[in-house]
């Protein structure tokens, strides 16, 4: 069973810390016109929701909130819907904790 | 270019690179370690267990200097249903011995001091710096490596790849393939942070000693995955962490799986009026012996996660990296001290000096456990913490039902929901993988 989940994961990113680099976005989708069936799943599997649906029906990131685990490249890097590369030096998310 | 020449650059400051940089400049070599975060560990995350006999090699005198939390009195296993668990605790005494076998740890706190020896030691680390490429010479050797600063093309005579489970030099230049879905899972965890003694009190624990809980059953919905509580001095770092491919397939949300196991019945107690300070994720490989890379090339090794070098059945993740960039340097270090190039020929031997430590010795003995847990996730992960734990249930509850009957039922509902076949045939596969 597939139930919405009502946990607000912005609530748990604001705990975190980020350099945002911006204008850099460090992963990037590639255009479409009708997601495939890899970036539908990142929709779900991204632990930070950095990924989201717009108006459109086509998949979105924002990459601010990244916490730069990966799962998305292993996911769609393989059908080339998606670019991963890690943040430039010194950018992206700092764990205190980790 | 950087002009400097070095004997090793060691990509990444993570427990294998560490390891590696210091076993390196221990021996007087020349030893250049990047790192893009702002500082070593920040962009480490793990549960965390330190194991001291693998650090105790490189830092003999780590207990008295290093960010310690508690060393491990007690370890708890949890097979949970929704609103119970079944455990098995052990809790010794003998844990309290002068040098602890193992602690609880927080990793951007350790690998600041671990990196903090690896400096003393001389190598030169060079933070906020990705590594964008490996270099290669005419004849497809590696020299060296490109980073994002200017002018950022540094060459050595050998390259220590330790930049972990989603590292993206080694797959770019194909030395090793991208890790599968089915071959790493994703962890996602919260630091809670409360007062020391209630921490104490709620885990029955006195000073430094601590207590890890290893939880299973349905609190990963049918995924093949994991659950952890390990108790730090001042915070608690929970958890839980299930298959790539499984999280692809069932649309299941980490952070939904996380909240469930913090409100199960179970847990929430022990994390009740918490400060939540961090929220982490992080890749974990799970593919174990079958999904190991090549270890070495032409001017190159691997180490660590990087490596796929992780038992997942005994959780063991970062002492496979340290000793593995322990291993690595000593077999660079032999190659150089004979003067030879760093060649695949040459570099082989760190392949055969890993084959021969428990590394590979112990991820060969499981070699057949992931797949499958994997194929038989709904039976280990689901059915049978149910099973099980009505089975308790029936076995404590006293109701006038004569035992004879009870045991009747027990049975009954194990072979219903996994037929005599099914039952016999799980118990031979598992015992059969875990030989």
């Amino acid at each position: 069973m597939n139930v919405e989940s009502p946990v607000r994961v912005e609530d748990k990113l604001y705990y975190n810390r980020y350099l945002v680099d911006i204008g850099h976005p460090h992963v990037k989708v590639r255009a479409h016109t009708t997601p495939s069936p890899q970036l539908l799943a990142l929709l779900k599997a991204c632990p930070a929701r950095c990924y989201e649906l717009n108006d459109n029906g086509q998949v979105e990131i924002t990459v601010d909130g990244c916490i730069e685990c990966g799962t998305c490249r292993v996911i769609a890097e393989p059908t080339g819907d998606i670019e991963w590369s890690h943040p430039r030096g010194g950018y992206g998310v700092q764990f205190k904790f980790g | 270019m950087i002009e400097e020449r070095f004997d090793a650059i060691v990509v990444g400051a993570g427990m294998a690179g560490n390891a590696a940089a210091l076993t390196m400049a221990k021996r007087g070599m020349k030893v250049l370690q990047l790192e893009r975060g702002e500082y070593p560990g920040s962009k480490n995350v793990q549960g965390a267990i330190l194991y001291a006999d693998m650090l105790e090699k490189l830092i003999p005198e780590f207990r008295e200097e290093a960010p310690l939390e508690r060393h491990v009195i007690e370890q708890r296993f949890w097979m949970m249903d929704d609103r119970s668990h079944v455990g098995m605790h052990y809790r010794s005494d003998e844990f309290n011995e002068e040098r602890p076998n193992r602690y609880t740890i927080i990793r951007a706190q350790f690998d600041k001091w671990f990196s903090s020896k690896v400096r003393e030691a001389g190598a030169t680390l060079l933070c906020e710096t990705t590594v964008t490429e490996l270099v290669r010479d005419e004849r497809e050797r590696i020299v060296g490596v490109r980073t994002d600063r200017r002018d950022g093309e540094i060459h050595a005579d050998v390259v220590v790849l330790a930049e972990g489970v989603n590292g993206l030099l080694g797959t770019r230049a194909g030395l090793r393939a991208r890790p599968r879905p089915d071959n790493v899972a994703l962890a996602v965890k919260e630091m809670h942070f409360l007062p020391r003694e209630t921490i104490e009190a709620r885990f029955n624990l006195k000073g430094d000693e601590g207590v890890v809980i290893e939880a299973a059953g349905t609190i990963s919905r049918g995924m093949t995955g994991m659950g952890f509580i390990y108790a730090n001095k001042e915070c608690i770092s929970l958890g839980i962490g299930c298959l790539v491919a499984d999280f692809q397939r069932t649309g299941q949300t980490p952070y939904g799986l996380l909240d469930q196991f913090k409100s199960h019945p179970s847990v929430a107690p022990l994390v009740a009026g918490t400060e939540v300070k961090e929220y982490s994720a992080h890749l974990i490989p799970e593919g174990g012996y079958k999904s190991i890379p090549q270890l070495y090339g032409e001017g190159w090794v691997v180490v660590g996660d990087a490596a796929q070098l992780n038992n997942a059945i005994h959780r063991e993740g970062s002492n496979l990296a340290m000793t593995s960039g322990r291993i690595a340097a000593e077999a660079i270090g032999l190659v150089k001290s004979r003067g030879e190039p760093m060649s695949a020929a040459n570099l082989s031997i760190y392949k055969k000096m890993l084959d021969d430590s428990f590394v590979i010795k112990d991820l060969k003995k499981y070699k057949d456990l992931p797949p499958l847990m994997h194929t038989q996730s709904q039976n280990f992960f689901l059915t049978y913490p149910q099973l099980i734990s009505k089975a308790m249930q029936n076995f404590v509850r006293v109701d006038g039902t004569p035992k004879a009957e009870k045991e009747k039922a027990t049975l009954k509902s194990f072979v219903k929901a996994r037929s005599w076949a099914g039952l016999f045939g799980d118990a031979c596969r598992f015992a059969r993988a875990w030989r």
